[in-house]
């Protein structure tokens, strides 16, 4: 065993050369981290850097293939998540386990063992509560309650059991700027008190805000390990893309063109008990312009796409008009013939079938468009020439177009599905989440595409959750939340604080009182 | 050592294609440990199951007497479960294209044309795309899961078989046998080789084969059918009609099986019975799967499940043993080749034996 480093008396986990393979992916390789008592650390790099892989390995989901683990200065082997609670270790997951239709206590009982219980543990959630600021009622059911809440029924369920380390899987994608203030006030009492807190996000400016160390990851290989007060945002995205990305080139005042995608008032029921009932959505998009339309997630994002595109139909009272023609009535494909694309959030399986080829992949929305069908016969070597275009236009790294879409990485994918609509040519695009999931370098380029393809006269709705994406693209923002969108305000005149109200429905509430 | 599956990166192309053969293999494994438990020469059983048929012109123009209603619903089967439409009613279909197919040859039984056949074609498709189309309203109207809806309607078509046979299509002059008039020349199926019973039938069954592989390979209603079953998601996104591919297999699957259903009673049969079938509708579903859904690999498929059927035949009668062992090879086979499917996805591995259990 080497012991080149000294041990550091205050280091409560230390990773030494962990490594850990997938068939096909080095998904972590010699990784060396350390993390000290009461430090705040920040785990970042882009998606697919291997960071789940990492902290997966800590809370003893998965299993290194090589490399140690010293928790308190003595090697152990963590073999399950009992074990890792066992040590101290909670984590919070990105993706809650909570079943809907229980209280907030029967979820937290769930999630503990026996003995960790106890008899009071209502108080003690009250008490937990209190102390670290996290509001909860313990007999409030999860369904009725914000995605934020539901993060606090998580968070208190680690502090049950007085961990000495929590671990924090970007907790802050679901969350309003002011619920990410209120969660960073509390994270930061936690560290006040010797908990450390390893904290996982590729968001700059929170890092910056609430770390002092960071150990950054790309591809699966720590490139550095910095204190985040030397470091600017800047020189912490160098690090973590490796290469100089550039920025949408905003050009500027760009007079406004035909009014070609209009909302009028338009209502849509929830069709079950976990989706959200669309209620008087109104919109207008001229050619040229990008509507952003901001929101946490479960708010009727993925009802809206589906009712812009057509995917569900509407009641007859409502009207959407595309470059003046009702479509209320049509389903996709007709609404598509009058010129609407659509890029839906989830890429495998809505917006590509994964276990057909690339070649195949392009029929799905462009078979009439582009002419790609022949008396019902498919002319495969158009479609082919179609695929290849893409790929060639749109940087698509790819095996070529006889690939299955599965195969290819989640950027590729994406910016392969983005291309195929662009490359259409609509009057009318509609793309939810563009670069969710997707590396930097895919990332930037599809939000490029985005605003050269408004910039030739197309009118873009992008429905997002990163509010950075949006302020950098889009001339207007709206936010949706519970259903209801907010009147679009110019992005240019718009404050952080403004767009926070908006996404959490207070901004909206006056907007209706004033009409 | 123990053995365990490992997730492979992407799934192998090759076992799409070596897992049948490697669910064969185990079947006449399986084939040979039941003939010694049964206390029969394991040899001498596999040779009056899977030689013995094949030995003569006779014997193969047999197998393709059986396979051809195999193949015909086979092939339309393996559309419906592409598009994740499970019809498990074909036996029912079959029935009813049969009724169908006879109620024309009787109505004609004066008429002497070279009409009479193609009039029961038409009826006997139409026989079995009505059958289908309860199911298919019942799935597109109220939701109803199409494999209980197309299952029940099977005994129920049997029963109104039954009913038929003993009441109004009854031979007046038949002694009162549950027994139909015997079928004119006129509306037999013509023989393809003579001293055989092989009938036009076959040839239909190589035309479907052929016109599914177009429609599958080559057309847009194929692709959408792929894309429902694949991602029905991605087909609402662009704009496929999962009612539409709903009524499209059901009708297709249903009309496949009643043409066969019409096919058995005027050809090898000659006349409605009360039992027409030895359950081909059924034994179709395993001929799409271990023909992995492809209407080529369904004809190969069906040719071997055919052959099952003469085997055990010829077993009955060489060896004494009992019909059911028809039923269990097809069984086994499929139950393998459902179990070797796991190896498209995942790969066995071997590792030492640890002390630790993870939890």
């Amino acid at each position: 065993m080497t012991k080149t480093n000294s041990p550091n008396p205050d280091s409560l986990l230390k990773l030494q050369d962990m490594t850990r393979s997938y068939p096909g992916l080095l998904a972590n390789d010699q990784v060396n981290l350390t993390l000290n008592k009461g430090e705040i650390h920040a785990l970042l790099g882009e998606n697919g850097a291997g960071k789940s892989t990492l902290v997966k390995m800590i809370y003893g989901v998965l299993k290194p293939d090589s490399g140690q683990i010293f928790w308190q200065g003595k090697r152990i082997a963590i073999n399950s998540p009992a074990a890792a609670r066992e040590l101290g270790i909670a984590m919070v997951f990105q993706h809650f386990s909570l079943f809907d239709s229980l209280t907030v206590l029967e979820n937290i009982v769930l999630g503990l063992e026996a003995h960790e219980a106890g008899n009071n543990l209502e108080e003690r959630i009250i008490e937990i509560s209190e102390k670290y600021g996290l509001p909860l009622e313990p007999s409030r059911l999860v369904y009725s309650l914000s995605v934020g809440e539901r993060q606090r029924i998580e968070i208190i369920r680690c502090l049950l059991q007085n961990p000495g380390l929590l671990i924090m899987d970007e907790p802050t994608s679901v969350l309003t700027p002011q619920e990410v203030e209120t969660l960073f006030e509390t994270l930061r009492r936690l560290c006040d008190e010797g908990m450390s807190i390893l904290y996982i996000s590729h968001k700059l400016d929170e890092i910056k805000a609430l770390c002092r160390q960071a150990t950054i990851l790309r591809h699966g290989r720590v490139v550095a390990s910095v204190r985040v007060q030397d470091e600017t945002t800047n020189s912490l995205a160098a690090k973590m893309i490796g290469e100089d990305l550039g920025t949408v080139k905003m050009t500027s005042a760009h007079p406004p063109g035909e009014l070609r995608f209009v909302v009028n008032k338009l209502d849509y029921p929830a069709t079950d008990q976990l989706s959200v009932s669309l209620r008087q959505v109104s919109l207008e998009v001229r050619g040229g312009e990008i509507l952003g339309i901001a929101g946490v997630a479960g708010n009727g994002q993925d009802e809206l796409l589906g009712v812009l595109n057509g995917e569900v139909q509407t009641r007859p009272s409502s009207a959407i008009r595309i470059d003046n023609k009702d479509c209320a009535h049509q389903g996709p494909d007709q609404r598509r013939n009058l010129g609407l694309a659509s890029i839906p959030s989830e890429r495998l399986g809505h917006g590509a079938v994964p276990g057909l080829t690339l070649n195949e992949n392009t029929l799905l929305t462009a078979h009439e468009r582009m002419g790609l069908v022949r008396m019902g016969l498919i002319d495969f070597q158009k479609s082919e020439e179609f695929g290849c275009k893409i790929i060639r236009d749109f940087d698509v790294r790819c095996h070529g177009v006889e690939a299955e879409a599965g195969s290819l990485s989640g950027g590729n994918l994406q910016k392969f599905i983005v291309g195929r609509e662009i490359n259409q040519k609509p009057s009318v695009l509609v793309v939810s989440q563009p670069t969710w999931g997707v590396d930097a370098g895919a990332a930037q380029a599809i939000r490029v595409a985005l605003r050269e393809l408004a910039d030739s006269g197309t009118a873009i709705v992008v429905i997002s959750q990163d509010l950075d994406e949006l302020i950098e693209i889009s001339d207007r923002l709206a936010a949706i939340c519970s259903g209801v969108l907010s009147r679009a305000l110019p992005t240019a005149e718009v404050t952080l604080e403004q767009i926070g109200l908006m996404m959490s429905g207070v901004e909206t509430l006056d907007n209706e009182a004033s009409e | 050592m123990i053995p365990y599956l490992e997730k492979r990166a992407e799934h192998s192309r090759t076992m799409v294609y070596i897992s049948p053969f490697i669910a064969l293999a185990l079947t006449l494994l399986g084939g040979i440990m039941l003939f010694s438990l049964l206390g029969k020469s394991p040899a001498q059983a596999m040779y009056a199951f899977f030689v013995a048929p094949l030995t003569s012109l006779y014997g193969w123009a047999e197998l393709g007497v059986k396979a051809s209603p195999l193949v015909l619903i086979g092939v339309a089967l393996s559309i419906g479960f592409r598009a994740g439409v499970w019809n498990i009613g074909a036996e029912g279909q079959l029935t009813l294209g049969a009724i169908c197919g006879s109620c024309v040859a009787l109505w004609l039984y004066q008429v002497d044309s070279v009409f009479v056949l193609p009039l029961m074609m038409v009826g006997g498709v139409l026989g079995g795309m009505f059958w289908a189309s309860i199911p298919a309203f019942l799935k597109t109207r109220f939701n109803a899961n199409e494999i209980l809806t197309s299952l029940m309607l099977t005994y129920v078509a049997l029963l109104l078989l039954s009913l038929l046979v003993h009441g109004p299509l009854r031979d007046p002059d038949g002694f009162n046998f549950p027994e139909s008039r015997i079928f004119h020349d006129a509306a037999s199926l013509p023989i393809m080789v003579n001293g055989t019973r092989l009938h036009l039938g076959a040839v239909f069954a190589l035309i479907a084969v052929g016109g599914i592989w177009l429609l599958l390979s080559k057309s847009l209603i194929g692709f959408q059918i792929k894309v429902i079953g694949q991602a029905p998601a991605a087909g609402r996104h662009a704009g496929f009609s999962v009612n539409r591919t709903i009524w499209f297999t059901l009708l297709l699957g249903g009309g496949m099986a009643g043409l066969a259903g019409m096919f058995e009673v005027s050809g090898p049969i000659g006349q409605l019975l009360p039992i027409i079938s030895p359950g081909y509708g059924f034994t179709a579903i395993i001929v799409a799967f271990v023909g992995r859904l492809h209407p080529v690999g369904s004809l190969f498929a069906g040719l071997l499940i055919a052959l099952s059927y003469l085997g055990g035949e010829n077993a009955q009668i060489t060896l004494n043993l009992p019909i059911a062992v028809t039923g269990v090879f097809q069984g086994m086979l499929l139950f393998f080749l459902l179990a070797c499917d796991v190896l498209i996805r995942y790969r066995i591995r071997f590792k030492p034996v640890s002390r630790f259990r993870h939890g």
